[in-house]
């Protein structure tokens, strides 16, 4: 088989995760002559992006596809008749750098299925990743797909070369992963997931201490994980449970959430529907508002366990918590103004350091680049105040939805 | 009227020198007409410039956020730039705030054309393609660009730390950079036919792209959104890009309508049954067999069972609350900032830690996420009682003369009701299995301790407890 082809298949194999930024790892460069590449340590470059809306930024491949294990809801699964291949190191690490060459990329995103063993398979993905760092000095991204159970020492090798590492949760809950993974152990999923955190606060304290000694590297961009949605029958509220209790535990950068999509050859045991596109959107917002709105679960998902989908979960939250506003922008704390319908933390920025200078009117609003639908009735301005019944009209929710529209397309 | 002319369409120090001196003999921004050499505004101009008029004294002050600001600004395609930014500048020598008005217009009209020149700097990064001239060691890498705005001298170091050990050049119709693997040049603009017309390697990149999309997902507008077309022209794959999103719909089709097969039978991980008999003193497998407990709520959001630990003929036990978030992670008990206070008190009191079976109440970790930690959760009664089983079963494999119970949950389990500390403490108790106990505080206590007098005083009391652990454990020395 000749390499374009299996790359088709280990491509394709590879496209249900979710998991794909190259962000928020240390910076390097080739300036030094010496191998080539570079991150920043911002925002990572898309260098593409699919008709799917997702970014493309790191050459995202399975080393192999054949696994041993037959979950229900992946493609790769033991029992499906999808056509397999196998990559060998020599090849993947060609591909990357001939795309890296070319600027197509910025790194390299390799999970593989599981074959022999996990130690076996570990040992596999972390031999791509020696050869790209130690021969040909890459100094771009690289993000691996941890095997759960494999050996500790392989794993702080791979955290010495790659950026992040992640390992998939898959499911919210211990008796759906059961339930469509039967030969995975949620147990040894969170057991890795705590090992990784270990090591990574080791790697920390060893950069904020001051001694001499070079601080050890571990995948200075952290970890991350994914989580199926709607494959299973659990909640938003569970979903969203297991993620914030998935970042107090293990200090996760991000976790993904994917919608179900069909696969080929899918199990009579799964949905075989649309992907819930619009579900997986509004748990993305509400993931926000828990990372960086000091949001907790139980304000954004009230007791239906469901996040609305026709409005955006902090809309819905300000809409159940009416007596806290209208809210005084001229006047409010930062963390009030957070909480206001259609604000951003760039706006909330720009609204505190513009009010020390001058007070904010309507006129403004677009210059800030409010949504003004969304926010006049939650705030008062120097020249607008919302009249009271209209802030406590039940019609109010009707203003903001949207005219009757799916995303995707029907059928 | 004045007119300025400055030397390129990016010189930023021209217009800086001149603007400087043109505020200082209070020129007005309307009676200034700005100019490039060579641009088209100088049909209008007269066939000399102005000269820029020499200032000897005089100095003002403007925020350096508005220096930066203009550094990018002045990047941007708008023929106006150079007016606004005065006009901005000449503002801002007697309101220094007025760069923090996000809402003032021309503010808000000078970041908006900063970003846009920052968004197509980014874009440029990401929508280079380089082509291979040549094969190899000896390739030379060639890419055709069209930015928007006046951005190939910003963005061109990037290239030039990114590809450091390969020559490229980046050939645009406004000005072209070059890297010959040593530095950077530029060279005026060129057409695009002077780029190369395709790369062997793109065929396989399409064919990756195509792979790489999944088509139940179709999202067009976002990734328009992120890929304005106006980039598309120079993009090996955007040309199946409409095939692919034409093609989408009777993939997704067929794939839904494709019969699903039934599962293989799946091949069950072996649960370790709870009744599961075992050799009365297999700790190893007790311990097992625990890994598995979901005898109460608490493992759901536990990382593992922790289990105890220490040789099987311990004559102490040492029994703590339940395990903390270092202890979760590691699987292994006091092995967190407690324990570490644990050993050292062990080591004042003189008990030999190795000869000690430690372990927990409570085998899991129970705690309510806050952010980035977790915040430990005292455990109910009922957990209390659901894990006690363990206790019971390590105390029969042990079989220690001591148990130490350190605070009330501990005292808990270990007496099988609500044993206050206070009262108890720091004597030697007999259970009715003819054992001895002992209760004292638990180490994280003494960490929470605010005031470091009371935390001095309490931890020698704490110690002063382990010390009658410590007579017991030489007197079963000597008696062995
Ligand atoms: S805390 Fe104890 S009883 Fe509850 S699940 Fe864990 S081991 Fe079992």
């Amino acid at each position: 088989m000749d390499v374009q082809r299996k790359l088709e298949i280990l491509a394709d194999a590879a496209k249900y995760d979710a998991s794909c930024a190259s962000s928020g790892t240390e910076k390097r460069d080739s300036s030094d002559g010496k191998g080539m590449g570079s991150t920043a340590p911002g925002m990572g470059i898309c260098h593409s992006y699919a008709p799917d809306g997702r970014c493309i930024s790191l050459l995202k491949v399975l080393l192999t596809n054949a696994c041993n294990y037959d979950c229900l809801y992946c493609v790769n699964r033991a029992s499906s008749n999808v056509p397999r291949a196998r990559f060998t190191i020599d090849e993947v690490v060609k591909l990357t750098l001939d795309f890296y060459r070319r600027n197509y990329i910025e790194g390299l995103f390799l999970s593989s299925g599981i074959i022999h063993s996990p130690d076996y398979t570990m040992e596999q993905v972390v031999g791509v990743a020696r050869k790209l760092r130690e021969e040909h000095h890459f100094r771009g991204y690289i993000h691996l797909k941890t095997i759960p159970e494999a050996d500790d020492a392989l794993i702080a090798e791979a955290g010495r070369y790659a950026d992040r590492l992640s390992i998939n949760i898959e499911m919210p809950e211990e008796t759906s992963l059961q339930q469509f993974a039967p030969e995975k152990d949620v147990r040894a999923i969170r057991r890795t997931m705590g090992r990784l955190r270990l090591k990574l606060d080791e790697a920390e304290d060893s950069r904020s201490a001051k001694t001499k000694a070079r601080p050890q590297r571990f995948a200075p961009a952290g970890q991350s994980t994914q989580m199926i949605v709607g494959a299973d029958s659990a909640s938003d509220h569970t979903i969203l449970h297991t993620s914030s209790n998935l970042y107090g535990s293990y200090k996760l950068r991000r976790v993904y959430y994917s919608a179900f999509s069909p696969i080929p050859d899918a199990s009579r045991a799964l949905p075989l529907v649309q992907p819930p596109l619009l579900r997986e959107h509004r748990l993305y917002q509400a993931d926000w508002l828990m990372r960086f709105y000091g949001f907790d679960v139980a304000e954004i998902v009230d007791d239906s366990a469901m996040l609305p989908l026709d409005i955006d979960p902090k809309l819905a939250w300000a809409l159940r918590n009416r007596d806290r506003f209208p809210l005084d922008i001229n006047r409010a704390s930062r963390e009030e103004l957070l909480r206001v319908p259609g604000f951003g933390t760039k706006t909330v920025e720009r609204i505190i350091a513009t009010r020390r200078t001058t007070t904010i009117r309507v006129a403004d609003l677009a210059r800030l680049h409010v949504p003004q639908k969304k926010a006049l009735p939650f705030i008062v301005l120097s020249d607008h105040r919302p009249a009271p019944h209209r802030l406590d009209a039940a019609g109010l929710i009707e203003r903001f939805k949207p005219k009757a529209t799916q995303l995707g397309f029907g059928f | 009227m004045l007119y300025i002319t400055l030397d390129t369409e990016t010189d930023f120090d021209g217009w800086r020198k001149a603007a400087r001196s043109l505020v200082l003999h209070h020129i007005q921004p309307t009676d200034i007409t700005w100019t490039v050499q060579g641009g088209e505004a100088e049909l209008f101009a007269p066939p000399a410039p102005s000269p820029i008029l020499e200032v000897n004294d005089g100095t003002f002050n403007v925020s350096g956020k508005f220096v930066d600001l203009a550094q990018s600004a002045i990047l941007h395609r708008d023929p106006q730039r150079f007016a606004i930014l005065y006009r901005l500048l000449w503002r801002l020598k007697d309101n220094h705030d007025l760069i923090e008005v996000a809402t003032d217009p021309d503010v808000a009209q000078v970041i908006a054309m900063a970003r846009a020149v920052h968004r197509d700097e980014h874009k440029m990064h990401a929508f280079v393609r380089f082509r291979e001239i040549g094969r190899e060691r000896q390739a030379h890498y060639v890419a055709w660009f069209e930015p928007e705005h006046h951005i190939v001298e910003l963005a061109a170091p990037f290239f030039a730390r990114r590809f450091a050990d390969m020559p490229w050049s980046i050939l645009t119709p406004d000005l072209c950079a070059h890297w010959d693997g040593h530095a950077l040049s530029f060279t005026p603009g060129v057409s695009k036919s002077e780029a190369p017309a395709e790369d062997r390697l793109e065929e396989t990149w399409r064919r990756y792209y195509a792979s790489i999309f999944n088509p139940a997902r179709l999202k067009v507008k976002a990734m328009q959104a992120e890929m304005p077309k106006k980039y598309w022209r120079n993009l090996p794959e955007a040309s199946i890009i409409k095939p692919l999103i034409e093609d989408a719909e009777r993939m997704t089709g067929a794939m839904l309508a494709y019969a699903a097969t039934d599962p293989h039978k799946p091949q069950k991980r072996p649960e370790v049954p709870m009744t599961r008999k075992l050799a009365a003193d297999d700790l190893d497998a007790l311990r097992e067999e625990a890994a598995h407990c979901r005898a109460c709520p608490i493992y759901k959001d536990a990382t593992q069972t922790v289990f105890g630990e220490g040789p099987k003929d311990a004559t102490i036990m040492l029994v703590g609350e339940q395990p903390g978030d270092k202890e979760d992670l590691a699987g292994h008990p006091f092995v967190g900032p407690a324990g570490q206070m644990l050993d050292r008190a062990l080591a004042e009191a003189g008990v030999d830690r190795k000869k000690v079976y430690v372990t927990n109440a409570v085998k899991h970790f129970k705690f309510v996420p806050r952010g980035k930690i977790r915040l430990h959760q005292k455990p109910a009664t009922p957990e209390i009682k659901a894990c006690r089983q363990w206790y019971e079963r390590e105390l029969a494999v042990v079989q220690p003369d001591l148990v130490v119970a350190m605070g009330a949950t501990a005292a808990q389990s270990v007496f099988g009701k609500i044993t206050p500390i206070g009262k108890t403490r720091g004597r030697l108790i007999d259970l009715p299995d003819g054992r001895k106990a002992l209760v004292t505080v638990h180490p994280s206590y003494l960490l929470r301790l605010p005031d470091p007098e009371a935390k001095a005083l309490e931890y020698q009391r704490f110690v002063e407890d382990l010390k009658i652990a410590a007579d017991l454990q030489k007197k079963a020395a000597r008696a062995a």
